[in-house]
C-alpha cells in the first residue's frame, strides 16, 4: 500500500500525457538529449529557449545541469548535447 | 523519513528513465521538429491555464481571470523548480522546527498548528520574481513568463513568529531556512531551500497558511501548508512546508547564493544584508507595478462606444496611491478610480472610462504610483535573470 501511494504520488508529479506533444527536431544527437534531459524535466524547457540561448548560452546551461543540478552526463554526451541544442535550438 | 525520501528519489529516477525512453520512441516518429507552442492545459484539480512547462509543472493564469479582487484557486498559477511533488496526507504531514539557533526543536501536526496558535487572514499578492520575463529584450534565460505568473488571494493561517516562539529563538539567530516536501528526481539535485532574515521571519504578516480564499490550499499551490511572505516575491513562499530551521549563519544553498539574485546598483535596498555581496543581493520586495486586464495588444474594438479600461496595481506593501491611464502613448495621463482596498499587500483593482471620439489607433498605457512615491519606469531595468519587470505597460488597440 505504501509503495502504491508512493508510486501514485510520483506519477501525479512527473511525465504527463501532454509531454508526448513535444517533438524535438530529428537530427543527430537527439537520442542523447532525450535520454539525459527528459530524466528530470520535460523537453519544453528546450523548445522554450530556442529564441533565448545561443551556443554559449546552451553551453552554460548544460554545464549548470551537470555541475549544479547533478545530471550524470559524461563528457562525450555533453559535447553531443551541446552541439544538438546549439545547432537546432540556438538563437 | 530519510528512507522514504530516498525511496521516492530512487523510484522517481528509474521511472523517469523509463518515461524518457517512451518519449524517445514516440517523438522519434515525428518528422521535422515543430516547435512546441505555449498551450492551454489543465493539471489534475485545476482548470485550464497557460502551460509553460509540463515537468516540473509551470503554468500561468490567463489575464482575464485577474478581472476580480481574488484569483480563483482553480485558475491560480503553478510554479515548481523540481519535479517530484508528493501528494501529502494531512494525517502524515509534520512541520519540524529546528536549527542550531532554536532552544527546543518542535514537531507539529496540522491539528496542532490550527489549534494552538491564533489564526489570522491576510490578502496578499503572490508574484513570481520572473513574471513578465518573456518581455525582456534581449531575451534572458529562464521560464519565458507572460504577465500571468501571479495571483491575489486571501490566505488564512498562523504567524510564523508565534510558531517559532514555541521553539524558543536563541540570541545567535541570523536567518530562518525553509524547505518543502518537493524534491528533484535525482538524489544529486539540490532541494529548493530558501532562507529569510530573522526580522522578516518574525514579521507579524509572515504566515504559515493552510487556507486560500476560504478553502484548503490546492495541491499545486502547496497543500497542506505554505509560507506567505506578503510584499516579497513568491520565491520565498515555500509550498508543502515541512522544515523551518533557525540558523546562526547565512544559509549557503544554491537557491540563495546563486539563484534569485539581482545587481545591487540598480534596485532599492534588499533588506537582506546577511545574503549580500559587494555587487549582488537576493531579490526581496515586490516593485510597484500595474497590468491592464481587459484589453489585449492588437485588439480591434467598435468605435464610438465608451470603453471601460480595467486593471490591477500593486507594490511591496506601501499600498497604491494612484493609477494613471494614457490613450495617446504617454502624452496626457488621466487618473483612474481605485476600487476597494483589501490591505496594503493585496493588489488594487482600478478602472477608467475611455470615450474615444474618432476611429484609429490608440496607444494605451497604465502607470501606478505607491504611497512611498515610487512609480514604474518606462523601460524594464536590465538584470541577468530577468526579474522585476515593472515597466509601464504599452498596448495598441484599433478602433474601427
Amino acid at each position: 500500500m505504501r509503495t502504491l501511494i508512493l508510486l501514485l504520488s510520483f506519477l501525479a508529479a512527473t511525465a504527463t500525457a501532454g509531454e508526448s506533444r513535444i517533438f524535438l527536431k530529428d537530427r543527430p544527437g537527439k537520442n542523447q538529449v532525450v535520454a539525459q534531459c527528459a530524466m528530470c524535466h520535460s523537453l519544453d524547457y528546450i523548445t522554450q529557449h530556442a529564441a533565448v540561448l545561443d551556443r554559449a548560452g546552451w553551453e552554460k546551461t548544460v554545464g549548470k545541469m551537470i555541475n549544479v543540478m547533478g545530471a550524470p552526463i559524461n563528457n562525450a554526451d555533453k559535447r553531443i548535447i551541446i552541439d544538438y541544442l546549439a545547432q537546432n535550438y540556438g538563437k | 523519513m530519510v528512507d522514504r525520501r530516498h525511496f521516492i528519489k530512487k523510484t522517481a529516477g528509474s521511472l523517469a528513465a523509463a518515461g524518457g525512453l517512451a518519449l524517445l520512441q514516440r517523438s522519434g516518429l515525428a518528422a521535422a521538429g515543430a516547435e512546441e507552442p505555449t498551450v492551454p492545459d489543465a493539471l489534475p484539480g485545476k482548470e485550464a491555464l497557460i502551460k509553460k512547462t509540463y515537468r516540473p509543472p509551470n503554468y500561468e493564469t490567463p489575464i482575464n481571470y485577474f478581472d476580480a479582487p481574488f484569483t480563483p484557486n482553480n485558475r491560480f498559477f503553478v510554479r515548481y523548480h523540481n519535479a517530484v511533488i508528493p501528494e501529502i496526507k494531512t494525517s502524515e504531514w509534520r512541520l519540524r522546527i529546528g536549527g542550531d539557533a532554536v532552544r527546543a526543536p518542535l514537531e507539529l501536526t496540522i491539528e496542532q498548528l490550527r489549534r494552538d496558535f491564533e489564526q489570522v487572514e491576510i490578502a496578499a499578492l503572490c508574484l513570481c520574481s520572473g513574471n513578465r520575463r518573456g518581455a525582456f529584450q534581449p531575451p534572458v534565460p529562464g521560464l519565458q513568463w507572460g504577465s500571468g505568473a501571479m495571483g491575489n488571494a486571501l490566505w488564512r493561517g498562523v504567524r510564523l513568529k508565534d510558531v517559532l516562539a514555541g521553539a524558543g529563538i536563541d540570541k545567535s539567530a541570523l536567518e530562518v531556512s525553509l524547505a518543502g516536501a518537493d524534491s528533484g528526481v535525482l538524489p544529486t539535485t539540490p532541494d529548493f531551500v530558501k532562507s529569510l532574515p530573522l526580522a522578516k521571519a518574525l514579521d507579524e504578516n509572515t504566515l504559515i497558511a493552510f487556507e486560500m480564499n476560504g478553502e484548503p490550499l490546492p495541491h499545486w499551490n502547496g497543500f497542506p501548508a505554505r509560507l506567505i511572505i506578503p510584499g516579497w516575491t513568491a520565491t520565498y513562499w515555500i509550498k508543502h512546508l515541512t522544515a523551518v530551521n533557525v540558523i546562526s549563519k547565512p544559509f549557503d544553498g544554491f537557491w540563495m547564493k546563486t539563484a534569485y539574485r539581482i545587481p545591487k546598483d540598480r534596485f532599492p535596498s534588499g533588506q537582506f544584508s546577511s545574503q549580500e555581496t559587494e555587487t549582488a543581493m537576493p531579490i526581496t520586495e515586490i516593485l510597484v507595478n500595474s497590468l491592464i486586464t481587459n484589453l489585449e495588444d492588437g485588439q480591434t474594438l467598435p468605435n464610438a462606444k465608451p470603453i471601460e479600461i480595467k486593471g490591477v496595481a500593486w507594490d511591496g506593501g506601501n499600498g497604491i496611491a494612484r493609477v494613471e491611464v494614457s490613450t495617446d502613448g504617454g502624452v496626457r495621463w488621466h487618473q483612474a478610480a481605485l476600487k476597494q482596498d483589501y490591505g496594503r499587500f493585496s493588489w488594487r483593482q482600478w478602472h477608467w472610462v475611455f470615450d474615444p471620439k474618432h476611429p484609429g489607433t490608440y496607444r494605451i498605457m497604465a502607470r501606478a504610483t505607491s504611497h512611498s512615491g515610487d512609480s514604474q519606469p518606462p523601460e524594464p531595468i536590465p538584470n541577468p535573470s530577468g526579474y522585476h519587470h515593472n515597466a509601464v505597460q504599452k498596448i495598441t488597440i484599433q478602433l474601427a
